[in-house]
């Protein structure tokens, strides 16, 4: 979820670099001579920025490069203008892609954000300093008291930061006001992304910076609890790989029909055809469940036992069997596990009045060791108290009458009676058994063609750079 | 101080020599690797899921989501310090949960839908009851030294809870302590998931373990390694056999709980950013992994190749869902939006 950003490569955090790798092939293929876009100089106030384009041109050029459609342009527009790589020329705080005739300009790959990564405490330290000699003190509110923090902050260094905030503006006046003013919008657009303004998005926000170290101390007593951790797993029983493989695939296969993203459902699924039809047939209680609902109960006992219905069910054919006991006593030891912990002794009374006692009415059959156990751990009750007598009661169902369930007319004649649902009438549904396909989005058509660009693109710019 | 090293020195070399024995004790029982069983069965193909609903709401970051029993009803988190409650159906917001403290990490949703909780920087779990006439605080859980990276109930009267502080905590709702820690991790705790029956739980760090616990010991009964950064997700195979991790390492791994050891890698060397989330669809066989490269990766858990990717959002995807019908997968992302998938 966060990002230990001490795994750094290339100057820029692994997990960011794809999206700007992507993003930058975009943007060098807009800049391309021949089927790149059109520039032009667009006329700020007095001076002429060469080398503009309007945010409607540049949706066109998208529209067409990748044959989406506007919206998609408008959308990816944005997020080149978000991540700093066109910056807006009239209205530079706002970074947002306008598809009018607003003039833009391409960042300088110098100020990309894979490039200069992180953007330093220093660096903008001696940004806002040459601002402020510039603009003679006349920063944002929030540029001021980032700037006074900063000057508390690295004081030690504040001689150096003032000294080559002198010695760029000299430099800058040296140079024509055209391309001052142009290096002065790349900066200021630099630095709105790097660091925003209060109550702007940080779209280069890497998260919670954990810590690298280890919190826990690695002392003597931790390697003594380490060797008995140890100690207690080299016994355990450890089953073949090839087994437990057989086990998922086993499972797979068999839940492969009740796994609606693989094997679509019956009805339809409400979220492709707004029709809740599908959860109204498998709620709780129901006069007649659904098919897939019955074969469930057979997969495994748990599963029978977690299902309302099936729990019923199956009490009924207990109750035939004279055994019914069991499964109310299995069900009141869940009450105690899952309920409220005040209500325990109480619970666990009426457990031994009901089931255990000597004589009692619903006496259930326990062997006489974990009775024992049981009717000594009752002195002081507790959540897990009835653990052992609990698991034993399950398994015997397990075991027995379960297997005998599933046998049982009652059982037959539900799955015979439980419904098929119709599928909803609607054409574009695909038959039952059949996989979902969905036609490609335009956009990962196009996604995989500026990849083959890019990819070309790169192997040429690696040669040249070679 | 010369014979405290001495100790410690032979400390770490029993310690090491033992791992070395159940290393190998493994690999003796390492004889099939996934590629060899899972080769007669019959390939997914290319899963090509459609966005069904895009919810808008939260203003910032979404940084959590979680699923209720109901299969309908989901609680998100985002950073603008909302939770938000909505009928994923129609789309709407039911409740919107205002919290203290903005900093919000996780959420999750009682079994019964009474009750949701969050947590996070302000290393609380705060416990709401949303079935009130307005959404009213019903515990504030105080007791965790680090921050609130997950959360998940139990029950109506009990949730578990992990923190940045290396611990894993089982709190009991009606007096608001502190029942039972879990403490063998030594990294922060990111991450939790329930067994299936809910008598154990695994939990995953930064220090690249995960690790199985039983609740009612408090002990930790397994460890998994493997990993080569910190484990940012974890979740069980429904089977309740295996565990699958995500990882800042860039794969995803398959722990078996009977064979002790990964039996499955999923990585693929075109992926280059961090797993912060995994869902597992219901029968197991697709794992949807969301990774800090703005998408959502498709795994097929038994063959271990990528079969599709939910792409669509505009920023990492924080975290993902497939609720209890299985009928699709939820993605949320910094973005600030929810989507909906299958």
């Amino acid at each position: 979820m966060t990002i230990n950003t001490l795994l750094v490569k290339e100057g820029c955090p692994q997990e960011q670099m794809a999206c700007f790798r992507k993003m930058e092939k975009v943007i060098v293929a807009m800049q391309d001579p021949d089927m790149g876009m059109k520039m032009r100089n667009q006329r700020l106030l007095i001076t002429v920025i060469p080398h503009a384009m309007t945010g409607h041109d540049i949706i066109t050029w998208l529209i067409q490069k990748y044959c989406i459609s506007e919206e998609e342009a408008l959308h990816l527009g944005n997020l080149l203008v978000k991540y700093g790589y066109i910056y807006p020329l009239k209205e530079p705080r706002s970074l947002v892609l306008r598809r009018d005739e607003s003039p833009y300009r391409f960042q300088t790959p110098y100020f990309w954000t894979s490039t200069q990564w992180p953007a330093t405490e220093l660096d903008y330290a001696i940004y806002l300093a040459k601002k402020n000699i510039r603009k003679q003190g006349e920063l944002m509110e929030y540029e001021k008291e980032r700037y006074s923090l900063l000057h508390k902050r690295i004081n030690h260094t504040w001689d150096f930061v003032v000294m080559q905030a002198r010695e760029q503006l000299r430099a800058s006046k040296q140079r024509r006001k055209a391309d001052r003013i142009v290096l002065e919008c790349q900066e200021q657009a630099y630095w709105l992304i790097n660091r925003p303004a209060p109550g702007m998005p940080n779209i280069l926000d890497a998260g919670l910076e954990r810590p690298n170290n280890l919190r826990v101390t690695l002392n003597s007593d931790f390697y003594k609890r380490e060797i008995e951790a140890c100690q207690r797993a080299l016994g355990r029983n450890r089953v073949k790989s090839s087994n437990c493989l057989e086990g998922f695939l086993k499972h797979s296969e068999q839940y492969q029909n009740h796994d609606p993203i693989m094997q679509g459902c019956l009805p339809s699924n409400p979220w492709i055809s707004d029709d809740a039809a599908h959860w109204t047939m498998n709620a709780d209680v129901v006069p007649v469940p659904t098919r897939l609902r019955v074969e469930r109960w057979s997969f495994s006992f748990m599963e029978l036992l977690s299902d309302t219905m099936g729990r019923k069910e199956f009490m009924t054919y207990l109750e035939k069997e004279f055994s019914a006991e069991n499964l109310c006593f299995w069900q009141a030891c869940e009450e105690i596990r899952h309920g409220e912990n005040s209500r325990i002794s109480e619970k666990v009374n009426e457990i031994y009045k009901n089931f255990l006692a000597p004589g009692a009415a619903r006496w259930v059959n326990i062997d006489s060791k974990t009775m024992y156990k049981t009717l000594e751990g009752i002195k002081r009750p507790h959540r897990f108290v009835m653990d052992d007598a609990q698991m034993h009661i399950y398994f015997l169902m397990k075991k027995d009458s379960y297997p005998r369930y599933l046998k049982s007319d009652l059982y037959k004649n539900m799955l015979a009676k439980a419904i098929v649902p119709q599928e909803t009438k609607k054409s574009v549904f695909p038959f039952m058994r059949r996989q979902r396909h969905s036609s490609p989005s335009p956009a990962q058509a196009a996604t995989q063609a500026t990849e083959e660009d890019g990819r070309v693109k790169e192997a040429g710019q690696a040669g040249a750079n070679a | 101080m010369a014979a405290e090293k001495a100790e410690m020195d032979a400390l770490k070399k029993e310690c090491d020599g033992l791992r070395a024995q159940i290393e190998a004790a493994r690999k003796a029982v390492n004889d099939g690797s996934m590629s060899a069983s899972a080769g007669g069965v019959e390939a997914v193909g290319r899963v090509q899921l459609k966005l069904r609903k895009n919810l808008k709401g939260h203003l910032a970051k979404i940084y959590a989501m979680h699923w209720s029993a109901d299969s309908r009803q989901m609680v998100s988190a985002s950073q603008d310090g909302k939770l938000l409650i909505w009928d994923t159906f129609t789309g709407n917001k039911l409740t919107a949960v205002p919290l203290k403290s903005a900093w919000v990490m996780s959420v999750a949703f009682a079994p019964s839908g009474n009750l949701v909780a969050s947590g996070g920087l302000d290393n609380i779990c705060t416990v709401y009851n949303i079935k009130a006439a307005s959404p009213k605080t019903l515990r504030e859980l105080d007791a965790h030294t680090g921050y609130l990276s997950c959360s998940r109930f139990l029950s109506d009267s009990e949730i578990i809870t992990a923190s940045g502080d290396t611990t894993c905590c089982l709190w009991d709702l009606e007096t608001g302590k502190q029942k039972v820690v879990f403490t063998n991790h030594i990294g922060d705790c990111m991450s939790l998931a329930l067994s299936p029956d809910e008598n154990s739980f695994i939990s995953g760090a930064c220090d690249s373990l995960a690790k199985l616990w039983d609740i009612r010991s408090g002990t930790c009964k397994q460890t998994f390694s493997g990993h080569t950064s910190d484990i940012n997700a974890i979740a069980f195979f429904p089977s309740g056999n295996a565990i699958i991790t995500g990882s800042d390492d860039c794969s995803c791994k398959m722990y078996d709980l009977r064979a002790d050891q990964e039996v499955i890698g999923y990585q693929d060397t075109s992926l280059n950013a961090g797993v912060t989330s995994v869902a597992l669809s219901n029968s197991g066989r697709l794992i949807f992994a969301g990774y800090d490269d703005f998408n959502c990766h498709i795994w097929d858990s038994l063959k271990g190749e990528k079969v599709g990717v939910l792409s669509g959002h505009d920023n990492r995807v924080s975290c993902t869902g497939v609720p209890a019908d299985g009928m699709g997968v939820c993605t949320g992302s910094w973005d600030s939006f929810l989507k909906l998938w299958n």
